[in-house]
């Protein structure tokens, strides 16, 4: 039954092949692609197709599929668990409270949690430059980067992205925040910039496994760490950690500095109160960073040859 | 003395297979250094607020962290040592091969890891924690005495490690794929474990309930006798209940074991 499921996916796949335009497939084929648009859309075509397979291939097993969402619920809640014990022996933690710490907790795994659901499978891309069947996604016509993203689509990372929604619901319930509409908006902008300047280091940390192929784990320490660093307050780290991630290797916009203006509570490193508004910015120019390394990485790949 | 032989050589192949991969070794390093930072600023702020919190002061606290971060793999909290291989084996039929080989299946299974253990300690283990001395005061021992009560700690955290997960990889003989119970194993063992957090700051009832479960002796009993938490009749008191463990959890893997190869069937055709 999966294996029938499958097939009618490829079978879309496929279609997709007829569906795109002769000429156009020349131009892109021969480096002149018409315009970034028709690529873009020609990307989320193929990430939909091949995303929407592996949803039903994995409904075919159902009770698995929902052991693995709670599994993913609980794996990540365990975070919020660990804060909550540590919050059971102590009123403030860096000066913040656990209502506020979950406010923070909540941004993170919810912006984390988009990009993990959309993209997480692009760490899977050192494997497939190893055991070179990243040849066979070269010869399809879709863009490279959609089929890695959509590679295994793993709908239980839902359980995820609840678990934070969760986290974040208590938070707005129990932190006292004077809203303004600025603050209103600011929150699910702050949610998607998060998300993408994730999908940036995502994206960025796949390219790197084309030069260095067994190093995955690396990403996991920007990703993974990534979000569990943005889970803490800013007060706890040391501040050469905290410029850091502000300047370097900029996650500080992902929930810190629009959370801490949303908060009401100060900035660390005395910043301005304007950098709050700068996520969507930083995101836009972390995603085109990240998308020269993709495109470098991907000229650079040689097949394993054998 | 042939079967000694032949188990220490397994052993030593499985260390030689994870030496083989030193890219991904040091980027584990890389990973378990970056997690280390983390954890390490948030134990401070939270012994800032709670200084002796569970018994430790800060430094001791923080040299926890490093252990911690040291030993992950080592005792293989996060899974990913010999039962992924095991599990699949079960899955396609192939552990028919294994049961009649003239060797014991356990003991074959526990000498590989044993050889992975050994290399991820030095590996894995030794890096972190230095690059962790250099960003924080630790509280390490400096006598050879308390190094070496360590090392006894952490084989019988491996064994008992080994231990679960040999359960572990047993249920695939009824449930074929493992996925979920890997997938819960691991939850309980980064939790109880004391991974998160120390299983002496945990609060009430729920610190006894983890410190008396097994999963207190893969990383919060070694870190508590490097600490020096541990010493004279408390440290053998530490062992008995360390082996305890480890021979109960093995005699139930025989136990399952034999009950689930009275279970095999193997696919004709």
């Amino acid at each position: 039954m999966a294996d029938l499921r499958n097939l009618r996916g490829l079978r879309d796949l496929r279609d997709l092949r007829g569906l795109r335009d002769l000429k156009e497939r020349r131009d892109a084929d021969s480096g002149f692609a018409p315009a970034g648009r028709s690529r873009l859309v020609d990307g989320l075509r193929a990430y939909r197709l091949i995303a929407w397979m592996w949803i039903r291939s994995t409904m075919a097993y159902r009770a698995s599929f929902a052991m693995t969402v709670f599994g993913n619920f609980a794996g990540s809640a365990l975070d919020f668990v660990a804060i909550l014990l540590m919050f059971s022996r102590v009123d403030e933690l860096g000066g913040y409270s656990l209502g506020q710490v979950a406010f923070l907790y909540g941004l993170s795994s919810a912006a984390f949690g988009l990009t993990d659901l959309a993209l997480g499978s692009v760490d899977r891309l050192g494997q497939r430059v190893r055991d070179g069947t990243l040849d066979t996604l070269l010869v399809r016509p879709a863009p490279v980067l959609a089929q890695v993203a959509a590679d295994r689509f793993a709908l239980r990372r839902l359980g995820r992205i609840t678990q934070g929604l969760l986290v974040l619901g208590y938070a707005l319930f129990v932190v006292d925040i004077s809203w303004t509409p600025l603050k209103v908006l600011l929150m699910p902008v702050m949610v998607v910039s998060g998300a993408a300047i994730f999908a940036a280091v995502f994206v960025a940390g796949a390219a790197f496994q084309f030069v260095a192929q067994d190093a995955s784990q690396v990403t996991n320490s920007f990703t993974y760490g990534g979000t569990t660093l943005l889970q803490y307050p800013p007060t706890v780290f040391a501040k050469d950690l905290v410029r850091g991630v502000t300047f370097v290797l900029p996650l500080a916009f992902v929930n810190w500095l629009p959370a801490l203006y949303v908060l009401g509570l100060p900035y660390p490193l005395d910043l301005p109160e304007w950098v709050a508004f700068l996520p969507p910015l930083v995101a836009t120019a972390c995603c085109a960073l990240a998308g020269i390394a993709w495109r470098a990485g991907l000229r650079s790949y040689r097949s394993t040859g054998s | 003395m042939g079967a000694g032989r032949l188990y220490a050589a397994v052993a030593a192949s499985g260390f030689r297979r994870y030496a083989t991969y030193r890219v991904a070794t040091a980027a584990g390093v890389f990973t378990n250094t970056v997690f280390g930072l983390i954890l390490a600023y948030t134990y401070i702020a939270l012994w800032d607020e709670r200084p002796g919190l569970g018994g430790y002061d800060q430094a001791q606290a923080v040299t926890y962290v490093w252990i911690g971060q040291g030993l992950l793999s080592v005792v293989a909290v996060m899974g990913g040592g010999f039962e992924d291989e095991m599990i699949e084996r079960i899955r396609t039929g192939d552990i028919a091969i294994d049961l009649y080989r003239p060797v014991d299946l356990q003991a074959w299974w526990l000498a590989a890891d044993a050889g992975r253990a050994a290399f991820q300690l030095v590996g894995r283990g030794v890096l972190p924690m230095a690059l962790g001395g250099l960003v924080f005061r630790l509280a390490l021992p400096t006598d050879v005495g308390t190094w070496l009560a360590f090392l006894v700690a952490v084989l019988l955290g491996v064994l008992v490690s080994f231990a679960l997960r040999y359960l572990v990889a047993l249920s695939a003989f009824w449930f074929m794929d493992g996925a979920g119970v890997q997938q819960l194993a691991v939850l309980a063992a980064i939790f109880f474990s004391g991974l998160t957090l120390p299983l002496n700051a945990f609060p009430g009832a729920l610190g006894e309930l983890a410190r008396a479960l097994p999963w207190s002796a893969l990383m919060q009993t070694p870190a508590d006798v490097l600490l020096g938490e541990r010493t004279g009749s408390g440290l053998l008191r530490t062992y008995a209940v360390q082996a305890a463990w480890a021979v109960a959890l093995l005699a139930v893997g025989r136990l399952v074991q034999s009950a689930a190869t009275r279970r095999v069937v193997v696919q004709g055709g």
